[in-house]
């Protein structure tokens, strides 16, 4: 499983597939305010910007469960995702902005200043889209080339403080019913909480392999999943 | 300060002044039944004109669509999506229904819906309709005015509220079965709001009975406030000397107040809610101080800080 490669159509697909709820969301503004439909219910533009909201607290989620994914069930290919799937994150968010910006405040700088200023969840999802830029910028190889791993894998751990901010953000812009904010933010306690464990492991693995003790640091391993390098993978894992 | 007259002149024979202060949308209701169409679009014009000349624009009152007024609704009792209450208030029961009147009054009762309906003169009033979340919509609904019941049911003088609740039926109302709100759903108006004729009981609405994800078979509407100071789905109506809890002042203290009188000029903790979206507009509308109502209900609040008093 662990050297299974992917059909060389995967890539595509995965794109247009992470496509869809934009194309759908542009198609659902247009066809509800040009031809009188209701595919994005009585109040499109809100829809419209709740929906990529979420969308990118999904596209965020897929991108931090690559990590664990591939090092507990060894699918290492994922790995070629996980720029595909942060970007997405950060085009949603772009998107989400947009709706926001263009067709809420309708272009009011004073209303958006007011907002950012005035209201904490306005102000901490504007931070968050803030934080996600370098993040957007430095995805390339290139990048990370010229960052070099370490300093690279440093910087995009920043994606932990978006996740927060971001779950943050829903929490408080719902009027009262919290579920699915409080979901999204099970889940990414879980995707946060796995990496504390993994750290935890590799420290008690480092430590057991300077006291020289070959054996225990294999067991806590459990079966000794390549981690570093992954085969094909231009990243660095943060 | 009890309006407590029993005398000769029933109130349903004089014309109610909102009758009169309304006469543009009584025309545009008029037009709806089909009746002195080009007279409507004049008077709608007028008032376009009146309200917003100063936008340099002409903001029309259109009546909103049957379809979005019946599914794009808050009714927490039913789910706090918006399509929720169409959905899932399928089969909800609305007979047999009785409302309890009581508290500080002379003539308590628990009327069944169609006696607590029958003296009054349904009338037909066309009301713009603002939801604290910044959008709105305008509505002809189909009822009488809330003073028609306090006439009939003769406070006491030491009563200054009135406080109105929504059934609790967990099993009939799947949303009540989660704490998202203090249930059952209570909501208040000082005995002076709700003598005021723009005030009213609502039982239908497009000349239809009301459907149950508008609040059926009894539903407060007070187009001067933000939409969830009416009450839908009413069981129970009782008068008092002190401000009654209200559902959202419970769940939000600083950001839902107990007079929540539409105002641009105070701001949602949150939002801005100096404009709004018409449900169907794709521009947004400027939002009119006491919801486009303070030449006639504006006297309510002489002397009252609006900004300490949301």
């Amino acid at each position: 499983m662990a050297s299974w490669v992917p059909p060389r159509w995967l890539r595509p697909v995965v794109f247009a597939v992470s496509l869809i709820p934009a194309v759908w969301v542009i198609y659902g503004l247009a066809s509800d305010f040009f031809n009188g439909t209701r595919l994005l219910g009585s109040n499109p533009i809100k829809e419209a910007e709740h929906f990529t909201g979420k969308w990118v607290l999904r596209f965020l989620m897929f991108t931090l469960a690559v990590t664990p994914i591939r090092q507990t069930l060894g699918w290492n290919w994922l790995q070629k995702y996980r720029r595909m799937l942060g970007l997405f994150a950060f085009f949603y968010a772009t998107l989400h902005l947009s709706i926001y910006f263009f067709l809420d405040l309708e272009l009011v700088w004073g209303d958006l200043w007011a907002d950012i200023v005035k209201r904490p969840y306005i102000t901490i999802g504007m931070a968050t889209f803030v934080l996600l830029v370098p993040l957007a910028v430095t995805s390339t190889a290139k990048m990370v080339k010229r960052l070099g791993g370490k300093r690279w894998a440093a910087l995009h751990r920043t994606i932990y403080v978006v996740v927060v901010l971001g779950t943050v953000h829903f929490w408080m812009a719902v009027k009262r019913d919290i579920t699915l904010p409080l979901i999204f933010a099970l889940i990414f306690a879980f995707l946060l909480g796995y990496r504390v464990v993994a750290a935890r492991k590799r420290a008690r693995v480092r430590s057991a392999r300077a006291a020289g003790n070959e054996e225990a640091a294999a067991s806590t391993t459990g079966g000794g999943q390549p981690r570093f390098p992954v085969p094909g993978s231009r990243f660095p894992a943060p | 300060m009890l309006i407590k007259k029993r005398d000769d002149i029933k109130s349903s024979e004089i014309t109610p002044e909102s009758l009169y202060c309304d006469r543009r949308e009584f025309l545009r209701a008029a037009g709806l039944l089909g009746i002195a169409t080009a007279t409507v679009s004049a008077g709608a014009l007028a008032r376009a004109a009146s309200a917003h000349a100063a936008q340099g624009q002409e903001l029309k009152d259109e009546l909103t669509p049957f379809e979005d007024v019946t599914t794009y609704n808050n009714f927490y009792e039913f789910g706090t999506d918006k399509a929720e209450p169409a959905e899932n208030s399928k089969g909800f029961k609305t007979k047999p229904w009785t409302v309890r009147v009581e508290g500080m009054v002379n003539k308590p009762a628990a009327y069944a819906i169609e006696d607590f309906i029958k003296p009054s003169k349904l009338e037909e009033r066309v009301y713009r309709h603002r939801c604290v979340e910044g959008w709105s919509m305008v509505i002809p609904w189909m009822g009488f005015p809330i003073s028609d019941l306090i006439n009939r049911v003769q406070p006491l003088a030491s009563a200054k509220y009135i406080e109105f609740q929504t059934l609790h039926d967990p099993k009939q109302m799947p949303g009540q079965r989660s704490p998202v709100l203090n249930w059952p759903y209570t909501e208040g108006l000082r005995i002076d709001e709700g003598m005021h004729p723009l005030a009213i009981f609502a039982v239908g609405l497009y000349g239809k009975t009301l459907l149950p994800q508008n609040g059926a078979p009894l539903r407060t509407v007070i187009p001067w406030k933000y939409g969830f100071k009416a009450t839908k789905s009413i069981v129970r109506i009782r008068f008092t000397d002190k401000q009654p809890r209200t559902a959202w002042n419970d769940a939000a203290p600083n950001e839902y107040g107990f007079f929540a009188n539409v105002n641009p000029e105070v701001d949602h903790p949150r939002w801005s809610q100096a404009r709004e979206r018409r449900i169907g507009e794709f521009r947004k509308r400027p939002t009119l101080m006491l919801n486009g109502y303070a030449d006639q209900v504006g006297r309510l609040y002489s002397g009252l800080d609006l900004r300490k008093n949301y």
